[in-house]
């Protein structure tokens, strides 16, 4: 078992702030007093884990994991990368979910309503382990860019969101991973939230053509970084704690 | 100049967007796929201690109902023993997802009370639960914690509790005894704005 330690301080600036006005749905959702900032305690530095008896080998795989008929329609992609953490050491055996809409930006929830249609043969979520070393790979379709409301004509770059564990509950990250080259990118209101364009950067993932499989499937590649845990050289460690 | 130094930046954070369900709860997104849909048992059928069921609503800064939240729940068992920090009782996972009834926004879900647990100094902490909610206009997910109305003596001594000022505002994190139950509203902000911790 490793042992949990405490984590660096998240970087707030680095982070989109909870008001954000131009991504409308911010304005209501967002906390006016100031975080209560905290040292870890037993309460975040510990978090839920997860084996492979929680998930089938199947799960990382979306086109197949909810095909009836037949394979999903769109260009057929992989997703592979590492969880590091911010001392760039990888983060084993944690869990990572995806979802996404299918090939023509349709998402497959009781709430969507767009009039592209659902693919018939494509749920859109996935979910893995990474290895021992930190690596994790999923297969799906490339998701199309779809429409929201907040401004009238707003678009959603094609996106994946991301869900990560780590080993610490306070590790816990929600995000979304974008595609290299995609012109939508700069006009997002939601990535706009993201104040440092290095940091937006940091969330499109590159072609990989390394990884494709030729005649079959295009890779990207996308890293997420977690964040790092603290060596504690000196300190005063209270019995018990 | 200097060395640089080679930390990397951690991946910055993005809403979860309107169909967070999808990927964390796909069933209640309406579909089936998973064999094994993840969250739904924080305890497991061996955990001791005693059963109480908590509920309540997210509300935003006009007073409405946040339908699409999604909590994750991170606690102790009865002991005050995380998984992974010591024994628990087999099964006993200590973290769940809980989605609100999408007409209406309440929540609710079953566990075990939890034990205290020694905090940072030293001093013990009072019993409690942390959660995180993520939802369509949340940038980054909040974390806060769930205390319990009937444990006022180890309320009154709690190390994070004691740090809230002005004090009144500890109120907004003290679930209220319900019955069998106990209910905490979250109100993402406003007059009565749940403190949000950065952990």
């Amino acid at each position: 078992m490793t042992r949990n330690t405490d984590l660096f301080q998240r970087d707030r600036e680095w982070h989109p702030p909870a008001l954000t006005r131009d991504y409308k749905t911010s304005v209501t959702r967002s906390p006016r007093y100031a975080l209560l900032s905290l040292q870890s305690s037993a309460s975040e530095i510990t978090g839920p884990t997860f084996g492979h008896s929680d998930i089938d080998p199947l799960d990382n795989d979306l086109l197949a994991n909810y095909a009836k008929t037949g394979a999903p329609i769109g260009e057929r992609i992989i997703v592979h990368g590492r969880v590091l953490d911010e001392n760039g050491r990888p983060v084993p055996n944690t869990l990572v979910e995806i979802w996404q809409a299918n090939a023509g930006g349709r998402y497959r929830h009781k709430n969507d309503s767009y009039l592209a249609p659902i693919d018939p043969n494509f749920g859109g979520c996935g979910r893995t382990l990474t290895d021992d070393n930190g690596f994790y790979v999923f297969r799906t379709v490339k998701p199309g860019a779809y429409p929201w409301r907040n401004w009238v004509n707003n678009w959603r770059p094609a996106h994946i969101h991301v869900s990560v564990f780590g080993t610490g509950f306070a590790q816990r990250l929600i995000t979304q991973m974008y595609f290299e080259g995609d012109p939508l990118i700069a006009k997002c209101p939601i990535v706009n939230t993201i104040p440092d364009p290095r940091a937006i950067d940091q969330l499109v993932a590159a072609l990989d053509l390394n990884a494709t499989v030729p005649l079959d499937s295009i890779a990207y590649k996308f890293d997420i970084v977690l964040r790092g845990q603290r060596s504690t050289f000196f300190e005063n460690r209270p019995e018990g704690n | 100049m200097v060395q640089k130094l080679d930390y990397l930046k951690e991946s910055p954070s993005q809403t979860a967007g309107p169909y967070v369900h999808i990927g964390l709860a796909p069933r209640a997104a309406g579909f089936d796929i998973y064999a094994r849909e993840l969250g739904h048992d924080i305890t497991g059928p061996n955990a001791k201690g005693e059963r109480i069921t908590v509920s309540g609503i997210v509300t935003d800064g006009t007073g409405a109902p946040v339908k699409d939240v999604l909590i994750e729940v991170w606690q102790a068992n009865a002991a005050g023993v995380y998984p992974g920090a010591g024994e628990v009782e087999p099964g006993f996972r200590g973290w769940g997802r809980v989605v609100p009834d999408f007409e209406t926004g309440e929540w609710t879900f079953d566990t075990v009370k939890p034990g205290p647990v020694m905090g940072r100094d030293g001093r013990m902490m009072a019993p409690h639960i942390n959660l995180w909610l993520v939802a369509r206009g949340i940038n980054t997910g909040l974390n806060t914690r769930l205390y319990f109305g009937d444990e006022e003596a180890a309320n009154a001594t709690d190390p994070v509790l004691d740090l809230i000022e002005p004090a009144h505002r500890r109120q907004t994190l003290i679930a209220s005894v319900d019955g069998s139950g106990y209910r905490l509203d979250i109100c993402l902000q406003g007059d009565n704005e749940t403190v949000f911790l950065d952990v």
